[in-house]
């Protein structure tokens, strides 16, 4: 499957959001990662259609399982892949965003995977360098591996997107992972409703293509797909929510709530969980339903597809690409 | 005169009353009966064939029976000051009054700002069995502006609005996020509209008055410039808002602009800033030092107009019960503040006697409008709605006396006004829990 050449594949040369990108794009994406799944559960991981490759992991953001995920992904194609914490290194020492880019593009790198905490940060870095640019999170804006992951267990699990419910639950207002989803999963034909208190909820959300609502109870009303978001505690201090016990009371997964879904809906969540914030432990540990473990097996499998579609789609004369 | 309950719920026909009820445009004159906590019947000729076997009978002598009064801003002080008023000390007024429900701020101490004060005030007002009260929950934690309190929670155990009391909430982004939170549960946030930067060290209203009398102004800006900024930020969220005792005319003429433009606000006032104007401080009388201050002619009269056009939507006695400790101060240093449980209803009644209002629309801002901004099940004479009753005679003249008045703070802006319109009796859940004599 990795050697066919689809009837449509991914051709651009970085992958910065969902947004904008069409359903046979997704659907490349999507089949390419297919393929991946059943490697990495194979003895021999290991491919080499990245050999030769650079893949710089560049993250000004404290991550953990993203940075982790795309390393294993880079090195199971073969890939050399640096890491490079940024927030505790140049930044420190003054250096601006674009220098740190132009200091990286003279090292040759193919593939930049960039988190950055300013929105937009990522697609200004990526029009300064030579190399594809892969966004791993920039901001409130967009985090397009990660829907492409939660796409792809759902795919598995339900056959396809189209025709899905699925609710967003939580702090939409500050998560790249909700609106990367709704892009993706509005372009893909599912319908999408985003549950949260009115100050987690931003301004115009309905104009993103989703549904709005504000009881748990109500929104996850005949729902296939419950995604729940992680809810950053601090958030508290500027009035988002009056405090924890108030949020879970009201806004929290739980089996009362979860019933109002369909029998056999899904339960999601990118990670990390805060168990009694926005989900009841009992809930997140129901193996039935919640497919949180496989959300991270099916990311390694998608950043790899990632990778491999665009590197095929660099000229080998790397000076050619800017 | 007695205010204890005098009478377990039975059956009771309130005969020969003139009926007012103000939701349905009754006046007409008939009857109630009561049964256990609720209106069975009325209207008139209901015991046309007699009052059946085993019913009380209670002869209304021609008087008006209207639903029980709904005051929506009451300090209590209890707990933490009860030497100046407590739950029992108001629910004695409340009732001499005519009022049957009222709603406290959440200014006490501790704060109402969770789940245990709200029952507790719950629990006191039901073991009194005196008029009902209910809680406003605290906007925010300890009413110091900051951070939301937990409203969702609060409203679960019985808080029907949100109001940061006599303070106002002053940082925007703050109003913007607990009007924005508040709609998430339909709840309303009432404001105190007064920017305090501007009222930052006054006694009273700014003008001639305060010049001659060496006091510092609180400009009519104040209040305007904090309705206007929360007109806009409800019109952002589309959150409920309700501004407490409007005292300026330019104030008020904001929220009739504001109504005409669809933004879901309402607002209330009280007596003083209807029958009383800035001279009432006169000579230093620091039962006059009210807040909002006492203020023009201009606005008093724009006040009224305001309850005649229907812009304002609710009277609210604003009950602010002071010891002498905090009045018998120069001006200044005086606390603000009046007590209005027991003339709330004669002093509005003036409205009605001097020509301004009909009787039943000045009850209806007594009743069924403020009850209905809350979402309480009184306010109406209707069957199977809590006998919650007033009694009342709307020409019998008296003076307000200090020494006459139950409350246990004194501190009264009508000190001495002679007043024509008294209650005769107030009933609730069924219960005739006042009764004047003689």
């Amino acid at each position: 499957m990795i050697e066919d050449e689809t009837a449509f594949s991914y051709t651009h040369r970085h992958l910065l959001g969902i947004e904008g990108l069409s359903p046979p794009e997704i659907t490349a994406l999507l089949d390419q990662s297919e393929g991946y799944v059943e490697q990495n559960r194979q003895a021999d991981k290991k491919q080499g259609v990245l050999r030769g490759r650079t893949i710089i992991n560049l993250f000004f953001e404290a991550s953990t399982r993203t940075r982790t995920s795309f390393e294993l992904a880079g090195k199971r194609l073969g890939g050399d892949v640096i890491n490079m914490s940024v927030s505790n290194s140049s930044v420190k020492k003054g250096e601006t965003l674009i220098d740190t880019a132009m200091t990286l593009n003279a090292m040759h790198p193919d593939v930049l995977v960039v988190r950055h905490p300013a929105s937009g940060a990522v697609k200004l870095l990526s029009e300064k360098v030579n190399c594809a640019v892969i966004n791993a999170g920039d901001g409130s804006h967009e985090h397009p591996t990660q829907a492409l992951l939660d796409a792809l267990t759902i795919r598995r699990r339900r056959g396809e997107l189209s025709g899905l419910t699925v609710a967003i639950c939580g702090d939409v207002q500050h998560s790249r992972v909700a609106r990367s989803n709704i892009h993706l999963l509005n372009t893909m034909g599912a319908r999408v409703r985003v549950i949260a208190p009115r100050t987690l909820i931003p301004a115009e959300a309905a104009r993103l293509g989703v549904e709005v609502f504000h009881d748990m109870d109500r929104g996850l009303e005949g729902c296939d797909i419950v995604m729940m978001l992680r809810l950053q505690t601090e958030r508290m201090h500027s009035n988002f929510f009056p405090s924890i016990r108030e949020y879970f009371h009201f806004f929290a997964l739980d089996y009362d709530n979860l019933a109002k879904a369909k029998p056999d809906a899904l339960i999601m969540h990118p990670g990390p969980m805060n168990r009694g914030v926005e989900i009841d432990s009992e809930v997140a540990d129901d193996y039935g339903r919640s497919v949180i473990r496989e959300q991270v097996e099916m990311g390694v499998a998608v950043r790899m597809a990632c990778l491999e579609l665009l590197s095929r789609n660099l000229s080998n004369d790397i000076s050619r690409n800017l | 005169m007695t205010s204890k309950s005098e009478s377990a719920p039975g059956r009771v026909a309130y005969i020969n009353a003139r009926l007012l009820d103000p939701a349905s445009d009754l006046d007409a004159t008939g009857d109630v009966l009561t049964e256990g906590e609720a209106i069975a019947d009325l209207g008139p000729g209901l015991f046309a064939d007699g009052v059946p076997e085993g019913v009380e009978i209670v002869d209304c002598g021609g008087h008006c029976l209207c639903p029980g009064l709904v005051d929506i801003r009451v300090q209590l002080r209890e707990p933490g000051e009860e030497h100046k008023g407590t739950l029992a000390s108001a629910g004695r007024a409340a009732v001499a009054g005519g009022i049957t429900s009222m709603v406290c701020l959440p200014n006490t101490l501790p704060v109402i700002d969770d789940m245990s004060a709200v029952e507790f005030v719950a629990r006191r007002a039901r073991l009194l069995g005196l008029t009902k009260v209910y809680a406003y929950g605290a906007i925010t934690k300890g009413l110091e502006g900051k951070e939301l309190a937990e409203m969702g929670m609060l409203t679960e155990s019985g808080a029907v609005a949100f109001t940061d009391g006599v303070t106002a909430l002053a940082d925007a982004q703050v109003m913007r996020q607990a009007l924005n939170y508040a709609r998430t549960f339909d709840l309303l946030i009432i404001q105190h509209p007064e920017e305090p930067s501007l009222a930052l060290g006054g006694d009273m209203n700014a003008g001639e008055m305060a010049t001659r009398m060496g006091l510092v102004g609180i400009p009519r800006e104040a209040e305007v410039i904090m309705v206007e900024r929360d007109l806009r930020l409800a019109e952002l969220t589309g959150g409920r808002l309700h501004f407490a005792h409007l005292s300026t005319g330019i104030a008020i003429d904001a929220v009739r602009q504001a109504k005409a433009r669809g933004i879901n606000v309402t607002c209330d006032t009280a007596p003083p800033y209807f029958a009383l104007n800035e001279t009432a401080v006169g000579d230093y009388r620091t039962f006059a030092k009210l807040s909002p201050p006492l203020r023009h002619e201009e606005d008093r009269l724009a006040v009224i107009q305001g309850l005649l056009d229907g812009t304002i939507d609710a009277i609210a006695s604003d009950h602010a019960p002071e010891d002498e400790d905090a009045k018998r101060l120069p001006f200044a240093q005086a606390a603000f503040g009046g007590i209005g449980l027991e003339t709330l209803l004669s002093v509005s009644l003036e409205l009605y006697h001097n020509g301004y209002l009909p009787l039943l629309q000045v009850l209806r801002l007594l009743t069924c409008k403020p009850s209905d901004l809350l979402g309480l099940s009184a306010g109406r004479l209707k069957r199977g709605a809590p006998a919650d009753l007033t009694l009342f005679d709307p020409d019998s003249a008296w003076r307000v006396r200090e020494q006459d008045l139950l409350s246990k703070s004194k501190n009264t802006p009508f000190d001495y006004r002679p007043l024509q319109g008294r209650v005769l009796m107030s009933v609730v859940d069924g219960r005739r829990v006042f009764s004047r004599d003689s």
